[in-house]
Formats: structure tokens, sequence, C-alpha cells
């Protein structure tokens, strides 16, 4: 008998987990189909609204002087008032700001203490491992006591075979972000890492297990060690910031015990990939997925799709049947009703290319780029790349649009598929900080519309 | 008048770089100046073959014979450069048996140690050749880290007393009537190592003799002195693919043709090259059909690299000369021959030689035949033994592979590592710090980085050269931020983030020319995390106007 639920989601990252929670909402039976490793393993684990305005639309409420394309726009403070102003063909812009508000707020009950930043519209500034700092709406609540708009005054504490993280340049890094406070940073060896080339998944299990290890003066407690470590070497700062390893499903306990031994506030700041942060939000929302009742189906890619029969006339839009996923070389099919094709951008490989084309390789929906490939990308690293914004057309139902020709009202692809997340073009999520934001408001619209019809 | 230096060398390519050893190890007191860092103009640029002289076996005997030698010298002077991976000169169906014939007798009548292998021979060396292979020629090609090479050269000349100043640019020839005495360089910073923001001076250089081994801008140098010299600057194309789809050099077997060789170098393949005249070695299109045409046209020999990933396409520009009348039209006719101008002999004006032409394998000859006419000029009598004198690093290769020791080290880092330092490993690598690996891709050490640090002060490129951090699959997306942590605290926040920018930037330059599938996907992973996970684009501390921190959410505990 063939596989079938009422909607279907291809991809496991967050827009795809979070459309299969809000479908699984609306009582419909919902499968979660995904391959590879989510992208959430190299993200921050930050949840970004809206940070910058897209280069050539002006900004409302900062009233900065940013635009003139030279030098670094200052952030946003309100993600939310700068929505509206964004183009035609944004995913924002599709879903609508109330959306984007809902999905928010479904995604705090499913986050719980766990992440902060629901108190306020205003976006935080997050110090990041760079010593930058990064406008974002929700933060793990690991990092709250780090926000840069807080003027206590930081010690950053580094380790010397985490190459990654370097607590002096950083803090130096944020005194010349002019942050309003003082920070210092030292470097310290981890207790219990022999190795210097040790995992980032070795340290966090050192603290989450509390294993004993060799305090210099007999073998004793990690985080004892740890705290004892950077006691000697703290002032008067009132808070403490280390790099993201505090543990991996008991962060917060982890963290708690930290403080309470030091008798001051602990953070930690978001690394890069492999970045734990991230692996903790990805096992937050896989637990939601099986609470909800969804059906979690992951290794297995899906490689085609079958359309309904009949449907193929010319005036009539196709319908998907079901599509086919390979299991071990065994072609099987998995059908629904609805489909939520969330299968990410360039980096998760929703989106491909060649050296002649960009394509979307389940259902070959059009994307929307040039023939010249030298067109993709401009030549400052940082400038505004053709290829940061490839991904799919949708219409505010989001969706897929089929290649427009300019004059009628686009077609869609398919009647009942819909995408979200880093497959959708028109935005550039690196630049805008909205990579987040733009997974959870489409994933939230595309799986609560999936399963209303569906269930209907 | 007493002057700064009894030689200055202009230029730190293999060229300059192997005069200036030359000469120190001669006892001569030498200067050498370049723009940008050693090898960043054609040195740095070519496909890391070192020849065994069967491509010119046919075309240009002399440099076959030529070659052959100096390959022999630097495996024993330069080890820990060069690694022999034999080459084969591949003939398809379509390749004419008259040339293959010539290439095998061209070989022997060079010394060239030839040995033809039939179509299944060749494809059990190499599997991936094409099924219809016909026969190959084996010959001892190489390959060659062209960036240690040279600057083992110069680290040998500094041991020798030189004085090195890269980012050094010659800004005017001194000229006094007929006679040349030195040169106005430009500091980018300094003088001394580079370091970022911090201001440069300019500085006269004077000297009893000028050796101008700037290759494709010595017309430029000689413009300064109103001396012509006519180099006739060819470019060609480099595609860099990500693993090594062959351990043999690759070359076709026919007479002459673009995008025919593919050498196998580090992790990576180079496939190589083109071959067009252009005006200005600075200012040249990179276009994207040279890329494709490597790819479509070496897929002939190698069916895989058409669904290949390419890391990055990179263009060098060769310093051809011919003397003047010459007239040949066809760049790929030009002599690859070098030649040393004499400009006493030449345009009456004394102080200064000039040398074009020439080919990286056979550098230590040029070099040799220049320094011996630098000595007649000035009248010294001393004799070159850089034919027999290691260079840095390879001085005791066969005890480097007895010793077991892996600086605490795992394998493949441990492996990789002491192949690019050679018998400096132990120097380097020993340390009782804690020494992570910075490069994961090409397996470089902190120990490494800073090693390569105290050589060229805070610029990462120069880093990069050394060690080969951020050259692998990633092209620095996950290491150069932590290649640049390496330098603080010595160097300050500021000249760190100065650094970053400009290694993130030059990276980005030749990723461009491997925008596609794996490569496309790798780019925007880069992007992503520089912009997404670590705002560097957005970054406050370069922002005109300070953020407006207390309108941003001051925290979840709201009591502050």
């Amino acid at each position: 008998m063939a596989i079938e639920d009422d909607v279907l989601v291809i991809g496991g990252g967050l827009a795809g987990a979070t459309a299969a929670l809000s479908a699984a909402e609306r009582d419909a039976t919902v499968r979660l189909v995904s391959y590879k490793q989510s992208t959430l393993r190299h993200a921050s684990g930050l949840i970004d609204v809206l940070g910058y305005m897209p280069t050539g639309v002006d900004e409302v409420n900062d009233g900065d002087d940013g635009g003139d394309g030279s030098g670094t726009e200052t952030p946003l403070v309100d993600p939310f008032e700068a929505i509206p102003s964004l183009p035609e063909g944004h995913p924002y812009e599709r879903v609508g700001l109330e959306t984007v508000r809902e999905a928010l707020l479904f995604f705090d009950s499913i986050a719980g203490d766990a992440y902060a930043g629901e108190h306020t519209d205003a976006n935080a500034l997050v110090p990041t491992h760079g010593g930058t700092v990064k406008p974002t709406a929700r933060y793990p609540a690991t990092t709250a006591a780090g926000i840069a708009s807080d003027p206590r005054d930081a010690l950053l504490v580094g380790f010397e075979t985490l190459p990654d993280f370097d607590a002096p340049l950083a803090s130096a890094h944020l005194q010349a972000a002019e942050v309003p406070f003082e920070s210092r940073g030292i470097t310290l060896s981890f207790p219990g890492i022999r190795r210097s080339d040790a995992k980032i998944t070795r340290y966090a299990h050192i603290l989450e297990r509390d294993e004993s290890v060799d305090t210099g003066a007999g073998d004793g407690p990690a985080r004892a060690a740890l705290a004892h470590a950077i006691g000697t070497e703290l002032e008067d700062e009132s808070r403490v910031g280390l790099p993201a390893v505090l543990g991996d499903e008991h962060a917060d306990t982890v963290r708690r015990d930290l403080e309470e031994r030091l008798g001051i506030d602990v953070f930690e700041v978001p690394m890069g990939p492999p970045s734990l942060p991230g692996i903790r939000l990805e096992e937050l929302l896989y637990d939601a997925l099986e609470e909800a009742g969804v059906r979690v189906t992951t290794g297995v890619p899906v490689v085609d799709y079958e359309p309904v029969d009949g449907a193929n006339g010319s005036d009539t839009i196709e319908r998907i049947d079901h599509v086919v996923v390979d299991r071990n070389g065994q072609q099987v099919p998995y059908s629904a009703q609805q489909y939520v094709l969330a299968t990410g951008g360039l980096v998760g490989k929703g989106v491909r290319s060649d050296r002649d084309r960009v394509f979307e390789p389940i259902f070959d929906c059009h994307v929307a780029h040039s023939a010249d490939r030298y067109d993709w990308f401009v030549d400052d690293a940082f400038g505004d790349h053709p290829f940061a914004q490839f991904g799919l057309s949708v219409d505010r139902e989001l969706r897929p649009l089929e290649e427009s020709d300019g004059e009628e009202a686009d077609d869609i692809e398919f009647s009942n598929l819909r995408a979200a997340g880093a497959i959708l073009g028109g935005f550039d999520a690196a630049a805008e900080k909205s990579a987040s934001g733009v997974s959870l408001a489409t994933g939230y619209a595309a799986g609560s519309r999936a399963g209303q019809e569906a269930s209907e | 008048m007493a002057r700064n230096t009894a030689v200055l060398v202009l230029g730190g390519g293999s060229t300059g770089c192997g005069i200036a050893r030359d000469l120190a190890r001669r006892g001569l007191e030498v200067t050498l100046v370049e723009r940008g860092n050693l090898t960043g103009g054609t040195t740095g640029r070519m496909h890391g073959l070192l020849h065994s002289g069967g491509r010119y076996a046919v075309s240009d005997q002399a440099s076959a014979t030529e070659c052959i030698e100096e390959n022999e010298i630097l495996r024993d002077i330069a080890g820990h450069c060069v690694e022999m991976t034999d080459g084969l000169f591949v003939q398809r169906p379509e390749d004419p048996d008259e040339y293959f014939r010539k290439k095998l007798d061209g070989c022997r009548e060079c010394n060239i140690p030839a040995e033809v292998l039939s179509g299944r021979e060749a494809r059990e060396v190499e599997p991936y050749l094409a099924s219809d292979v016909k026969r190959a020629i084996k010959v001892p090609d190489g390959a060659v880290d062209p960036f240690r090479l040279c600057v083992a050269n110069a680290l040998d000349a500094e041991k020798h007393g030189a004085r090195i100043e890269t980012h050094a640019e010659v800004v005017d020839l001194l000229r006094e009537g007929d006679d040349i005495y030195g040169v106005e360089v430009r500091h980018d910073s300094g003088p001394g190592k580079r370091v970022h923001s911090s201001a440069g001076t300019t500085e006269e250089i004077t000297a009893d003799y000028v050796v101008n081994a700037t290759g494709a801008w010595a017309g430029q140098i000689g413009e300064m002195a109103n001396l012509e010299v006519a180099v006739r600057p060819s470019k060609g194309v480099m595609t860099i693919m990500n693993v090594r789809q062959v351990d043999t050099v690759i070359n076709r077997c026919r007479p002459k043709g673009d995008a025919d060789i593919v050498v196998p170098h580090e992790t990576t393949a180079i496939l190589g090259t083109t071959d067009e005249e252009v005006d200005d070695p600075d200012d040249y299109p990179e276009e994207n059909w040279e890329v494709d045409m490597m790819i479509d046209t070496l897929s002939e020999l190698l069916p895989i690299l058409e669904e290949s990933r390419t890391i990055r396409s990179f263009w060098g520009v060769r310093p051809l000369y011919e003397p003047p009348g010459t007239g040949t039209q066809d760049p790929t006719d030009i002599t690859r021959d070098f030649f040393l101008l004499d400009h006493a002999d030449r345009d009456g004006v004394a102080g200064m030689s000039t040398i074009v032409g020439g080919k990286f394998t056979t550098y230590r000859a040029m070099a040799e035949e220049i320094s011996d006419h630098v000595c007649d000029k000035l009248g010294v009598r001393a004799t070159c033994d850089t034919a027999d004198a290691a260079l840095p690093g390879s001085e005791n290769l066969a005890v480097l592979k007895d010793a077991m020791d892996d600086f605490g080290l795992r394998s493949p880092v441990a492996r990789r590592s002491k192949q690019r330092l050679g018998s400096r490993s132990a120097d380097v690598l020993e340390t009782d710090d804690p020494n992570p690996v910075i490069c994961n891709c090409e397996g470089v050490t902190r120990a490494e980085i800073q090693d390569a640090i105290s050589q060229s002060g805070s610029d990462l490129n120069a880093v990069r050269i050394r060690t080969r951090a951020s050259m692998g699959n990633c092209q620095g997306g996950f290491c150069c931020q932590q290649m640049a942590c390496e330098l603080h605290p010595e160097y300050d926040e500021e000249t760190t983030r100065a650094a970053l920018d400009e290694l993130f930037q030059e990276r980005w330059k030749g990723e461009r020319h491997a925008l596609w599938g794996e490569q496309l996907s790798q780019a925007m992973l880069n992007y992503s995390l520089h912009a997404t996970t670590m705002n560097r684009d957005g970054d406050p501390a370069s922002a005109d106007e300070r953020v407006a921190y207390d309108a941003f959410d001051g925290g979840p505990g709201g009591d502050r």
C-alpha cells in the first residue's frame, strides 16, 4: 500500500519543521521527509527577522543616512515596522506582516524558555564570535545576558584550543564597535581537553556530563574547574561570555551552574559551524514534531514526482499525485493531498546549478536567473550578489510560479505545492539578516494553508 | 658615492628570488624589492609543472635539455617543494602519429627518460583517462609549489644577508646621464614587514648594479629610464579542481594547442592553459569561455572533468620576449628561452640589465647566468653553488623521512605539514603550546601559521602562499577568520580586520570563476557564514555612524 498522508513536507530545516508543525495544528496527518543533515547545524541558532533593509529600499524607522550605498548601514531597530516597505515579491510581502507576527508567536510557543526576545519588537544586538554584533529578533536564552545594549561590563573567555573565538580580539572588536560597556578578553585552557584537535561537541559533553578532569590540583568536576579558572581572572565585570559550548541538551543547567559558582551572569557567544545552538534548536524542533504526531522520515531524498493523470490539459493546472523517494535505490511513492517544498537554497541543495543553468531539482519549478553565469555574482565579496537571491517566485499563497511572460498574471506550477524557506527567491537573507524569520513565516504560512486545505 | 647596496634586484618572482639567493650566497650585498607579495606576478600564477623537458622536445631542444638538467637539480635542492608525479604525453585517436614519434625521438635526443605505454597501460596508471586514448609517452614531469620554492629562495637569501622588501613598488629608476644607480620605491607600509594600517614611506635605494627581473612588467620599469623593453605579455588561464583526478601530469600529445595539460598539485589538479597576448599585464579580461575551454577540451582526455567541481580559476601573464625584428605572430610560437639585456651594450646606459622570457623550471640556471654577468660587471670572482646547496626546508630530507616524530599531530595533518615544511618541520612544529588546526582543508596548524606571520607581517595572503591555508575546497570560508585571529595580539584589532577583509576579497576573486554546482553552494555557505552568522558586512566597527545601542533590546531582564 502506498504511503499516504494529508500533508507531505519535503525538507527538515527550520522552514520544513515549522511547516509540518503548523500543518499538524490543523488536524491534518503530516509527514516530513528529509535527506541530509539540515543547515540548522551550520547556523548560529539566532532567529533573525530583519536586520537591514535591502539595498535600494528607503528605510522607515531609523532615519539614518546609510542608504547612499557607501560604508556600512546601521541596523534596523524595529523589523516589524520595516516589513511593510519591502518590495513586491519579497517573502514577507507575500505572506504579510500579520503572518510574520503569528509565525513568531508560534515559534515562541514551541521554544518556550529556551529562547528570549519576545518581550519587545525591537531587535537585539548579539555579539558574534568575530566580535561584531548581529541584529536578531529572538535569541537562545543562553545568549541573553550577552546582549550588546546591556551596559554591564563583560569578560569574554576564549580557549587556546578553539581558534575560531579569540576572546581578546573579539573584545577589542566590540570596543571598536563602540558598545556601551567595557569588555575584556582572556584565553584559558579548557579543563579536560588534552588534544588540540578535539571536536567542539567534546567540549560540550565535558560540561554537559560534568566530567571529572585534571584540574592541576587533582581530579575534579569540569564545571567547578572552569568556574575556578574564570573566577581567578575575573575583575569587576558583572557578566562572562564563553564560546557556545556550554553543554548540549542541558545548556541551561550548565549555564546556571556556572553562574552560581561565579556569582554573575554567564552567556554564550554564538559560533560558526558546527554550532551547538543550531543543534539544540534542531533538537527542540524535532521533539516538537514528535509531540505533534508528525511522522518523520530522515535520510531519504525525494527524487521525482508524478502528476495526477489527465490533469495535463493546456488550461488545467497540474496537480501532484505523489512524489518518489529513493530508499537505497528503491523508488518508493509517497502521496499526499498537499505538499510543502522546503528543501533549502543553494546551501541546502534545494536550488542547484550547473555551468548553464540554475534549477530546482525535484519538480523543476522555475528559478529566474541570467543565462550568463558571469551575471550571477558581483566583484565585491559582500556586494549585491544575484546568486544570493536565487530561488522560486511564489504567489501570495506561496505556490511556485511558472516563468513569467510579463503580461498576464503568473500561472502557478502545481495546484497543491507550496514552497517555504531558503528555496524562495527574491531576497538576500544574508545581507538582510532575515533567513530564520523568512523560514518561520513562510513555513508557518505554507504549513497552515496546506493543513487547512488537506483537512477540508 | 657610497651606495646602499651592491646589487638591487627588482621583482620577487622566481627569477628575482633566485638571483638574490645566488648573489647573496656568493657574498654580495643584495637588496630585493617587490611591489606585492613574493610570487605576486607570474610565479604565483603558474600551473605548478616541473618540466621534464618533454613539452619542448620537438620545438625547442635547447630548452628541453636545460629543463631535464634543472628538473634533476631541483629534486635535490628543493625536494620539499617538488612532488615527482611523472608525466604522460597522451595521444588520442585523432592526434597525429608523426608527432608522437617526433616527441619520443626528441625526448631521447635530449636525454629525457621516455617510455611508451599502450592505451591500456596508460589507463592502468591513470584510470580516468578516456577509454579511446591510443597510447602515451611517460616522462619524469613533476609538480612544484612555486610559492614554497620562491619563499625558500628568499629565506636563504636573507640568511645570507640579503634585504628582501615586499610591498615596495618601484616608482622611479634613478638615472644620472647614462648611468642607472638605483630606484625610488614606495613602501605600502614601513619599510620592513608589511603591517596593515601603518603608513608607508618612500625610499631611495642606490646600488652599484640594478637587475630588472620584473618579467611581464620589465617594459614598465624600462620606461622609467626611457629604455624600451618590448616584452610581450601573454595571458593563460588555469582552472583548479577540488580533488586530484590524476596523480600524474597529463599532457596532450599534439603539436600545440590550448587546454592541453593537467597537473596534480597538492590536493587539487590544475587545468591549463591558454596563450593570448595582452597589452597590460595588470588589466586584461578574464572570461568564462576560457574556463569552459579548459573543462571541455581536457574532458576529451579525462571525461570525468566534465562533471567535476572546480574551486577557482586564475590567470597568469607570461613575460614573453623576442629580439626586435623577429616578428612572430602567434604568442604560442614565441621562444620560451630567456634573454639577458645589458642596457650598457644595448642602449649605452650603464648600471642595469633586464631579464625577460624564460620559464619557471629553469629559474635557477637563469639566475646563475645573470649572477655571473653581475659579478663580471662588479669585478667579483665568486662561484655559484646553488646547484648543490639545498634550500631551507630541503637540507636533510632523508633524516626527516626516517624520523617518525609527528609533533603531536595526527595524520594527515602531520604528513601534510611535514611535506610543506620539509627539514624545517621540527623548528616550526615543535611547541609546548596547544597547536590546533587553523585550516582544515589543507591541514595547517597554528604553529605553521605563526611561522609564516613571523616571516611576512600582517599580510594574510603572504601567510596563505607560505602555508596553503585558505587554498582548499572552502576557499577560506571557514578558516580565514581563524587565520586573522592568529595575528592578534601581535597586531591590533584594526590591522587584523583589514587583513581579514583583504584575504577574504582575494579568495573571492578567483572563486568567481568557479560559481556553479558545488562551488556555488560553497560560495553561498561562505557568504552566509560571514554575513549571516558573523555580520561582517554590517560590522558596526566599520560603520560611519555609531549604532544607537540603547534603542535596541536591552535583554529580557528589563531591569537594566
